[in-house]
């Protein structure tokens, strides 16, 4: 790319962001400033190695997980565990809390912190048992008018046979459908990798959030790699191409705002993350909450069939 | 002393055969085909039954009664928003496919007849860079529940594909909801949809609309899996079952309604748009 289709790029960047309703709020200015900050960077940066820089934040050992989320900005939080079917899902939390003086329902994926745990929550890839109980917590939250927050982090379902045998397809079908039917307000953030169909499963909101450093991807530049280069060792080619970060999901409108993180990525200091998403989230919903289910239910469905570039 | 002639001696130090098949064999039983005899058996092997690949148009002129089918959308092209090069520019690769196939891209929709009752389809094409979803082929589909609303007739959803198309990047992971919404609001407007799975129905497309139908069949043999064998294991290094992820292990776990041979599809679409009519 020559510089000037850099900064015609950039331009084009920019100008979609001040048409973000999410970035108009003087709270979230420092927001704006920070990706201005951003771009500035990508500037002075080849625009690949900030792309390669966001796939490794995302994949941080160290980056909060749902669960450091929960503890700082979920009071009264109760878990909810098994799709009452099969089986308790560990690379999937959901459950009930009180967050900004609201019931809501939370689901997210959950990878491990030590080896043992890491097992147990199967790297955050969930099996079918997992997008059953989230949408069983779904239906909790229709019914009793909560709104649903989903913090998406996962390097996609979890390929495996028993999983394909429980259905891993038609779950992940069936999950956005859910999603497609809620009448209650729903945001989702894509808090570090937003991997494929695993990822877009709980992602079918009326406000889809990413952080800073997060990645949203239709497959691992690792795979994408294997299968069009015939070499996972391209990997950073591959991310470079199909431009996985925060600012090119939000330039192709798949998302709706980006939600800032501590200088250095959010795995430098949990607090400060948890409080820069806790903000974020608490303005979508009351946002949302202003409008008519019916009315969300639309306007989300019409979002996400406009999506997608076409002759 | 044998009256026969030893011949098993002079073939001892042969060297083996030369792995030359002939370009028209069965890839399930060795069995060679002519080509006109195949295409009247429905691209189906008259001595296995295997079942090959059948493009969206000539599926469409098996199902549609005779003058009936009414292309829509035809002019829906693919467009390259990331300016998208693996070892080849997208661009490229989609002009290639188009001139090789015939088709504008992986799904062909349209209008038509089966046995008298009027219905939508929504055929998708494997042979068009592997059936892949991109933004085109989700708008295509979308169209399709549409017009099938707006007319009030069944959709009949033939899906052939190896799931989202990379090139397209996050966009064409985005087709996945939104087919799905397209088709939440099908079932909202209480308009049928009959899924038809050929080979392969896998990743993306298995888990948006694919999955979603009031009725699912399945050509027999066909690979019908979010995450295709080779992946798993290679991946997980478990060893697989030898039907694994195919149309016979989906319907023994309850994925899908019934296996129906190619040849018996049509009399089994119509049997059921009797009963949804």
């Amino acid at each position: 790319m020559t510089e000037r289709d850099q900064e015609l790029n950039l331009r084009r960047r920019l100008s979609g962001l001040s048409r973000l309703p999410l970035l108009r709020g003087a709270r979230v200015d420092g927001e704006a400033q920070r990706l201005e900050r951003q771009l500035e960077r990508l500037k002075a940066d080849t625009s690949d190695e900030a792309i390669w820089r966001s796939v490794e934040l995302a994949r941080h050992a160290d980056r909060p997980y749902t669960m450091d989320y929960v503890e700082r900005l979920i009071d009264d939080w109760v878990e909810l565990h098994g799709d009452r079917g099969r089986a308790d899902d560990g690379a999937l939390v959901t459950g009930l809390g009180r967050f900004g003086g609201r019931t809501i329902a939370l689901i997210g994926h959950q990878k491990g912190r030590d080896v043992k745990e890491r097992l147990d929550r199967q790297f955050g890839m969930a099996y079918p048992e997992g997008y059953v109980k989230a949408m069983r917590v779904m239906e909790i939250a229709e019914r009793f008018g909560f709104p649903v927050v989903s913090l998406v982090d996962t390097p996609g379902a979890y390929p495996g046979v028993a999983a394909e045998q429980h259905g891993q397809g038609g779950a992940i079908a069936r999950s956005q459908a859910e999603m497609a039917r809620l009448t209650v307000p729903t945001v989702a953030c894509i808090i570090g990798e937003g991997g494929s169909g695993g990822a877009v499963a709980i992602a079918v909101a009326d406000r889809v959030l990413m952080q800073e450093n997060a990645i949203y991807s239709v497959i691992t530049p690792e795979g994408c790699a294997a299968i069009l280069w015939r070499d996972a060792g391209e990997a950073k080619k591959a991310a470079a191409a199909f431009k996985p970060d925060a600012l090119h999901c939000l330039e192709l409108g798949v998302i709706d705002g980006v939600v800032a993180e501590p200088a250095g990525g959010a795995q430098t200091n949990h607090d400060e993350a948890a409080q820069l998403l806790g903000g974020a989230l608490l303005e979508a919903l009351e946002e949302l909450e202003e409008t008519p289910g019916e009315e969300l239910r639309r306007r989300r469905r019409a979002k996400f069939r406009g999506m997608g570039v076409y002759a | 002393m044998s009256d026969q002639i030893d011949v098993h001696v002079e073939h001892r130090d042969a060297p083996p055969p030369p792995e030359r098949k002939h370009p028209n064999t069965c890839p399930s039983c060795g069995s060679h085909y002519r080509d006109d005899e195949l295409e009247a058996a429905l691209w189906v092997c008259g001595q296995c039954g295997h079942h090959f690949p059948m493009g969206a148009r000539a599926r469409i002129d098996w199902y549609a009664d005779e003058g009936t089918f009414v292309e829509e959308a035809a002019d829906v092209r693919s467009e390259d928003p990331l300016e998208f090069f693996d070892l080849r520019p997208y661009a490229e690769r989609l002009a290639e496919a188009e001139l090789n196939t015939g088709l504008g891209e992986a799904a062909v929709i349209g209008q038509a007849a089966i046995d008298g009752h009027p219905v939508q389809l929504a055929v998708m094409d494997f042979t068009f860079m592997g059936g892949s979803m991109g933004s085109a082929v989700g708008e295509k589909f979308s169209r399709a529940c549409d017009s099938a609303i707006e007319r009030g007739v069944p959709l009949v959803s033939v899906t052939s594909s190896g799931g989202a198309r990379m090139q397209e990047g996050i966009l064409s992971l985005m087709q996945l909801p939104k087919t799905v919404c397209a088709v939440e609001d099908l079932h909202d407007a209480h308009v049928p949809m009959l899924t038809v799975m050929a080979h392969p129905t896998t990743a993306g497309v298995l888990a948006s609309f694919a999955s979603l139908g009031d009725v699912t069949i399945a050509e027999p043999g066909a690979l019908i899996a979010f995450t295709g064998p080779r992946v798993v294991q290679q991946t997980t290094r478990e060893k697989l079952p030898d039907d694994f992820g195919l149309a016979e292990q989906n319907l023994r776990f309850g994925h899908i309604d019934a296996i129906v041979p190619r040849a018996d599809q049509r009399a089994h679409l119509v049997r059921l748009l009797r009963l949804f009519a």
